[in-house]
Parts: structure tokens; C-alpha cells; sequence
């Protein structure tokens, strides 16, 4: 156990203390860091328009793909689970190849390509919906929309497999258990003991959705360009990246991230309560 | 509550209409899923005209070997020899793996089964690391990693792989389900602490780990060396791989065989561990 907590705390916790610390200093990088109290905190919130813009995306944001990839997730793995092992590793691979492959982004810039081509266009102006292409990933009206649609595409990635592996340490005798006691159909089994079965697992799951829903930014950055048109997909981590290793104040960026971080923090403890009371 | 009579050889809550509405359903989902992986290999495959192609096609219509030849051709006359740079990635995968995943499975045990003072504090800690945006560490960890001195080794690679929360959090999630009165018969018969985490513990998680193995080959396989190493005798293959895309257009090609290439170990990795793992929990023996 010592050697795992001598290098998790020297490569995990003590940068996101130091982190911690920076949120409350002036530091470029180049110059060693001095004091700067809650000025950091105070601009954010009072001064900065498009932090509180990039605030609001993220969690409408959050608020939609959260709950929906983790349902998601849970149910294609429970479903995945009836399948013979070979074939459910085949399976599983190909619902999860969006988290491996590097070229994910392409599908969807050809699928909402500004041009006639592009996919989406040419079937809405075929059918008649539209007569001109819309510029899909320019026009700050469809862009959340679009992000949200992709993020919910990649949403079947580190809780899925953890509910796969998750599902195959369910004692199958609970199972017999619990027809003889009355359980009719597949949905009363999921509800009554599987769900209870796999509480850490999906307390698990929790944590990691929450972690990926507020962090949003790869998928903005890479679609949607950086910075986005009028800041309409602009998200806390966004701005962030943009503090951090564009503008060089480190300072404020970790002001972000602390900010960030206690949003995530109410969000499990709201989430973790409400699931101690699943399948009571 | 009414009881039924078990119909031996017939599953149990399952029934056949809703057995195909939902084999449609994962159909659906998982053909428009498997996309980039059918676009990746297609492309490997497509001579020059067809990648540049607008609009693309999904399949290749004359498939051609080129690309790969191109590739080997570019590799031929570099000065590190390109097995060089495969050992590097084999090497910081395979030992950044393992270690982790037995160095988390040992802090897990005691964590989830061994009750201690600061256990409680101590889980938090883990959990909330994980929410915290790897943005802002990144220099405060290169400042860690030069202190230790560990730049430009493999080490600035492997060693905080070893201690990457997520294993941690997720092997111990999967114990915290193995009943204590298991281990209590194992204590009772005389097992020592490391023999119950050898022989019971990980053996009941086998899903857990094989789980992990995926998540820790997927972070270091890409792991991009450029970060803290420079010498180039110690970086990796998916760096030089990027270089090879930085000659520019022409380049497409070869970059379309790296794509594939670099996807086959992770893949047959997966296929491999997500195949085996099926149930492990057994609870003969044990009437509580």
C-alpha cells in the first residue's frame, strides 16, 4: 500500500495542491508566483462576461449529457451482458472505439459539413427542409446542440467497462434467488438486484461521468475550433486552456480550476446520496 | 408474494420479443458506432486519389499496399533505428501497466477490507483528485518531475503511471463487493494477509483488473514522450508517427497506415482481456 500512496501523492495531489495554492497568486510562469488574496476569484466572477457565458455552456452542458451518458452506459452494458463472451468483446470494442481511435472527429465534420456535401445538409436540402446549407459548426445556434450530440456519441467509454466488468461480479445465485421470490421480468431483475448488486460500481461510474461532463472541452476544441465562433461553445476548461498556456496567467487559469473543482464536488455529493436509495 | 416453479433449461426473466427489439436497437447503435474504426482501416488501404476524394467514400474501391511501403521506406534511413522506438513504447507501456496495476490492487485491498485510522479521509482524497482538471497540473508536475530528476527518462513516464488514481478508485469499488465472511474463513484457516490477496482477493476481481489493463495501456500508449523526453534515442512510436505527418501533404498516405497500425495492439489488447472476463464470484461454501 506505502509505495502506491508515496506516488500518488507525489504525482497527483501534491500538483493539484500546488494548484490550489497558484489560484490564489499572480504567476506567468517566468516570474516566481507572489501573493495575489482573492483577486483572482473576485475578477473572475465580477469582471470576466465570458467566463460567466462559458459557465452557463458548461453546465447546460453537464446538466444534459451527465445523466443521459450514464444511463447509457449502464444500460448497453447490461444489455451487452446477455451476449456469449466472444461476441460481447466484439461488441463491446465496436461501442467503444470512439474512445480509441484517433480520427473521431472526422465522422462529424463530414456528417455537418458547411457545404451542400456535407452530410446532414444534403439530406435536409434533397428532402426540401432547407434550401441553402447551414453552416452547422459556425453558427452559434446549433453549436451546444452539436456538442452535446457528439459528447453523448463518445459517452460510452471508462464507466461502460466498468459496468461490464461490474455486471460479471453479480453473484448469478441472487438471480435464481430472486425468481423464486417473484421477479417476473428483466426490468424487476435490474431494478430489485442487479442495480443494488453493483452499487460500487455504480458510484463509480458517477464520479467518472461527473469528472467528464464539467471538463468538457477536447471535443469543443477539436469541432468547433478554439476559440469558438462568438464563444458559443466556449466552456470553463476552454477558457481555461486559454488562461493556462495561451495568455500565461497560471494564476487565474488554477482560479478556474478551483472554481470548477467545487462545482464538481457539490455535484457528487448531491449524486452520491441519491444513489444510496437505488433499488430500496 | 406469489412463488413460481423453475422450468429447468429456460432463462430466467427473459423473453424472446423483447430479446429482438433490443439485439435491433444495440444493432443500430453500434453500426453508426463502428464508423471511425471502418474509416480507419479503409483508409489505410486507399491509394492517394481516393483519400483526397471529396466527398469521402466509406470503403476503398482499389485497395493498394503503397502506404505501408511508403512507410517502411521513411523508416529505412532515420538514425534511431525504428525498433529502437518500439522498444521504448513497449517497454513504458508494459511496465507502467503492471506496476499499476499491482501497486493499486495492494493499496486497494487494505482500503477497502482492512479498517484503519484516516481510511475515510484518505478514500476522499483519491476520489476527489479524480475531479480535479489535469490542465492546470501539467506544470506544477513537470516541476515535481524535474526535482526527482527524471527528465528525459522513462521514468517521468512510468512512475506517475503507477500511482494514476483511477485504478486505485476502481479496484477498490470492485473488492469492497467480496463478502468478509470469505476472508474470515481464510483467516480462520490460517492465510496470511498476502496470501488472501493473492489467492482470493484478485482472483474474485478479475474483471476489475483486466478493466484496468485497458484504461492503463490506452493512457500510455499514446503517452507522447515530447513532454520530458528529449533525447531522441528515448522517445516513442507514436511520436515519431507524428513526425511523419509533419512532412506535410504528401505524408497522407503513410499517416493513414500509422492510424491503423497504431490501433491494432490497443484493439487486440481489448479483444483479448474483455473476452475473458466472465464471471468470477463464487460464493460456494458459505452460508451466512
Amino acid at each position: 500500500m506505502a509505495p502506491y500512496f508515496i506516488i500518488f501523492i507525489t504525482f497527483t495531489v501534491l500538483p493539484v495542491v500546488m494548484s490550489l495554492l497558484l489560484s490564489f497568486t499572480n504567476f506567468n510562469m517566468l516570474e516566481p508566483p507572489t501573493w495575489a488574496g482573492w483577486s483572482n476569484f473576485t475578477r473572475l466572477f465580477v469582471q470576466d462576461d465570458v467566463f460567466m457565458l462559458a459557465l452557463k455552456n458548461t453546465l447546460l452542458f453537464a446538466a444534459i449529457t451527465g445523466p443521459v451518458s450514464y444511463m447509457a452506459c449502464f444500460l448497453f452494458a447490461w444489455l451487452i451482458n446477455e451476449f456469449p463472451p466472444k461476441l460481447r468483446a466484439v461488441l463491446t470494442l465496436i461501442l467503444y472505439v470512439p474512445s480509441i481511435s484517433g480520427n473521431t472527429y472526422l465522422i462529424w465534420q463530414l456528417l455537418f459539413a458547411s457545404d451542400s456535401y456535407g452530410f446532414a445538409n444534403a439530406f435536409l436540402i434533397n428532402w426540401g427542409f432547407i434550401l441553402e446549407p447551414i453552416q452547422w459548426l459556425q453558427d452559434p445556434r446549433y453549436m451546444l446542440g452539436i456538442l452535446i450530440i457528439v459528447q453523448l456519441w463518445l459517452s460510452l467509454g471508462t464507466s461502460f467497462l466498468a459496468f461490464i466488468a461490474g455486471l460479471q461480479n453479480v453473484d448469478r445465485s441472487l438471480y435464481e434467488a430472486g425468481a423464486i421470490d417473484g421477479v417476473r421480468n428483466r426490468w424487476q431483475e435490474l431494478w430489485f438486484i442487479t442495480l443494488p448488486a453493483m452499487r460500487p460500481q455504480l458510484m463509480f461510474g458517477a464520479v467518472i461521468q461527473i469528472s467528464i461532463a464539467f471538463a468538457v472541452a477536447e471535443v469543443s476544441m477539436q469541432l468547433l475550433g478554439f476559440p469558438s465562433v462568438d464563444y458559443a461553445a466556449h466552456t470553463v476548461v476552454t477558457h481555461l486552456v486559454d488562461y493556462g498556456t495561451i495568455r500565461f496567467e497560471l494564476g487565474y487559469a488554477s482560479a478556474i480550476a478551483t472554481v470548477l473543482f467545487s462545482i464538481m464536488l457539490l455535484t457528487n455529493l448531491i449524486i452520491q446520496t441519491l444513489l444510496k436509495k437505488v433499488g430500496d | 408474494m406469489k412463488t413460481r416453479k423453475l422450468k429447468a433449461g429456460k432463462r430466467l426473466n427473459r423473453s424472446w420479443g423483447m430479446d429482438i427489439a433490443l439485439f435491433i436497437l444495440i444493432g443500430g447503435v453500434a453500426s453508426f458506432m463502428a464508423l471511425p474504426l471502418v474509416f480507419t482501416i479503409s483508409n489505410a488501404f486507399k491509394p492517394i486519389d481516393e483519400i483526397f476524394q471529396f466527398p469521402p467514400k466509406l470503403i476503398v474501391r482499389n485497395p493498394t499496399f503503397k502506404n505501408f511501403s511508403d512507410l517502411i521506406n521513411i523508416f529505412s534511413d532515420s538514425w534511431v533505428p525504428f525498433s529502437r522506438y518500439v522498444f521504448n513504447t513497449f517497454f513504458i507501456t508494459i511496465t507502467g501497466t503492471v506496476g499499476h496495476v499491482i501497486l493499486a490492487s495492494a493499496a486497494a485491498y487494505p482500503l477497502a477490507k482492512i479498517k484503519f485510522p484516516g481510511r475515510n479521509i484518505l478514500f476522499s482524497i483519491v476520489v476527489l483528485s479524480l475531479m480535479f482538471t489535469s490542465y492546470v497540473t501539467q506544470v506544477p508536475n513537470y516541476m515535481t518531475i524535474s526535482w526527482l530528476g527524471l527528465i528525459n527518462t522513462h521514468w517521468s513516464i512510468i512512475l506517475p503511471a503507477f500511482g494514476m488514481t483511477l485504478g486505485l478508485y476502481l479496484m477498490k469499488q470492485f473488492m469492497e463487493q467480496i463478502p468478509d465472511a470469505l476472508l474470515e474463513a481464510a483467516k480462520i484457516d490460517g492465510a496470511s494477509e498476502y496470501r488472501i490477496f493473492w489467492q482470493i482477493i484478485m482472483p474474485i476481481v478479475k474483471p476489475a483488473w483486466l478493466t484496468l489493463i485497458i484504461f492503463s495501456l490506452q493512457n500510455l500508449w499514446t503517452s507522447g514522450s515530447v513532454k520530458y523526453i528529449y533525447s531522441e534515442q528515448l522517445k516513442t512510436v507514436d511520436y515519431v508517427f507524428g513526425q511523419v505527418g509533419a512532412g506535410g501533404l504528401v505524408r497522407t498516405g503513410p499517416m493513414s497506415a500509422v492510424a491503423l497500425l497504431m490501433l491494432t495492439v490497443p484493439v487486440t489488447v481489448f479483444i483479448v482481456t474483455q473476452s475473458n472476463i466472465i464471471q468470477t464470484m463464487s460464493t460456494s461454501g458459505l452460508k451466512e
